[in-house]
């Protein structure tokens, strides 16, 4: 599995820069995570590697490889992005029915040839969706509905994930539930997940950074013990979660001061 | 109460009032006939409403369908060729702003007194609600499902039948409803300036010859097709548009 490299990355929008010449290495096969405060940058530097509009952008990602990252990427956003007039199935094979070309759908090649399908329904039998295969996304709770968006994201079965605080907007026993799932169905994948939560990039971080600042700088990387997803009755990571938790509200505390001056 | 009761009765109540009207203020015949007259006179007149109203119905129905085809086009259009966008607005809101009453002769000498002009008409008039809501809707994606596409690599036809199309459809079905309503004034403004059939000639003719309670045929026969247009073009589109968000709760 390539590292990913990211490299002199800046990002401005108009007078406003975001971050500068930000240097960051996402180990091949590992979890890293980015923790920061709203509106740090953290979004945009992960628009910025997929390739997705966010202001005048400078740097080079490159793939250790040598290939381009471009088309090696799965996307897990906030929101579960489930397109309301598909169904589960549908929705889970949606990369599929957007990459047929021109050919297939003259040639009236099916959608979903019977492997595809095969491998949807195992990957919705991994996520505890199978009976949901052929319903509207509607019907399904906030935990299913992100259970489904991790079922497209490994239907995708790209090398680099990366995320976007997917487990924002869930309960707490849901978000742990579906972090362990997450951990053990993307291994040995390269993932990249920004959160807010120390706890989440505890658990979840062979490497954990803090962007911070204006402009945003990485704090050099914290490597856990342990394996992912980590123990909560671990004491150290406690402690760790304690010492963020205390960073993040200090930084917090400092930024209406520093916009005063 | 069901609510498909609800339309008849709020009818039946319409058709006493009126009832009641023209009995308390004792009206004559020629300025408000009863609706007891007016069904009286359908009754009498069946076939001749019949062979009026199939004309008004074809080119309200015609009309729509081009109007629509036209609209949904102009929208996509508008949306994937940003270059032709400034050039595309003016002329597409000139046609609104010239009302339809003062195009009517003009369209009649081009177009002649048959169909044609009635079909041109109606699609004047559905023509922009329906591109204005289908432009709406396809501008308005929302921005995660189009950057997820980009990340799975889509084509850009395979985003729009996929993502955009199916996320314009409720902005498109509103424009629907709208065009569905009006649809009727470009047909009957038409056949008003210049027609030998349709339930506007009609109408017209009867007013010729003060014979009201046929007027009034007419115009309750017109009033049914436009009601029954927009019910059921309102249940179709809730039938292929299951997901669209209803906000007001019963």
């Amino acid at each position: 599995m390539f590292d990913v490299i990211i490299r002199d990355a800046s990002l401005r929008f108009g007078n406003h820069c975001v971050f500068e010449k930000l240097n960051l290495t996402l180990k091949g096969g590992k979890w890293t995570c980015l923790l920061g405060g709203s509106g740090v940058g953290k979004t945009s530097l992960l628009r910025l590697i997929a390739g997705l509009p966010a202001g005048e952008t400078d740097g080079k990602i490159l793939c250790q490889d040598g290939f381009p990252v471009s088309n090696r990427i799965a996307w897990m956003a906030q929101q579960d992005l489930l397109l309301p007039w598909f169904t589960v199935l549908e929705n889970i094979t949606l990369g599929q029915r957007l990459r047929r070309s021109w050919a297939d759908m003259l040639k009236r090649r099916p959608i979903l040839p019977p492997e595809v399908q095969d491998k949807a329904m195992s990957i919705l039998e991994k996520v505890g969706l199978t009976e949901k295969a052929h319903v509207l996304p509607q019907t399904l709770s906030g935990g299913q509905r992100q259970r489904a968006a991790l079922a497209r994201t490994l239907m995708e079965n790209r090398p680099l994930v990366l995320m976007d605080e997917p487990f924002g907007a869930l309960d707490a026993i849901t978000r742990l539930n579906l972090q362990d799932l997450a951990c053990e169905l993307l291994k040995n994948r390269t993932v990249l997940l920004i959160t807010h939560d120390p706890l989440e990039a505890l658990r979840l971080g062979h490497d954990v950074y803090h962007l911070r600042g204006q402009p945003a700088q990485l704090t050099d990387a914290i490597t856990p013990p342990g394996e992912i997803p980590r123990s909560l009755e671990d004491n150290s990571l406690m402690a760790l979660q304690g010492k963020l938790l205390d960073r993040l509200r200090h930084e917090s505390l400092l930024e209406p001061l520093a916009g005063e001056q | 109460m069901k609510d498909s009761i609800k339309p008849f009765v709020v009818l039946f109540g319409l058709l006493v009032l009126w009832h009641t009207l023209v009995i308390a203020f004792d009206m004559p015949d020629y300025i408000l006939p009863s609706p007891v007259d007016v069904a009286k006179s359908m009754a009498e007149n069946a076939s001749l409403l019949w062979e009026h109203t199939l004309v008004t119905l074809s080119e309200m129905l015609l009309g729509l369908l081009l109007g629509v085809l036209l609209g949904i086009v102009l929208a996509l259009v508008l949306v994937y060729f940003a270059a032709l966008r400034p050039w595309l607005l003016p002329p597409l809101l000139v046609t609104q702003a010239i009302p339809v009453f003062a195009l009517a002769p003009i369209l009649m000498l081009w177009f002649g007194y048959g169909l044609t002009s009635k079909v041109v008409m109606t699609i004047l008039v559905i023509f922009f609600p329906v591109v204005t809501c289908c432009y709406d809707g396809l501008r308005h994606t929302h921005q995660g499902w189009l950057d997820m596409a980009q990340t799975m690599g889509g084509n850009r036809f395979a985003i729009l039948r996929n993502i955009r199309w199916p996320a314009a459809l409720p902005a498109l079905a509103s424009g629907l409803r709208v065009a569905v309503v009006v649809a009727p004034i470009g047909a009957v403004v038409g056949e008003w300036v210049g027609s030998s059939a349709g339930l506007g000639y009609l109408m017209l003719q009867a007013n010729a010859r003060l014979w009201v309670d046929q007027m009034f045929a007419a115009l309750t026969v017109l009033a049914f097709c436009s009601i029954t247009l927009y019910y059921t073009t309102d249940r179709l589109l809730r039938r292929f548009i299951p997901w669209q968000p209803e906000t007001s709760q019963e």
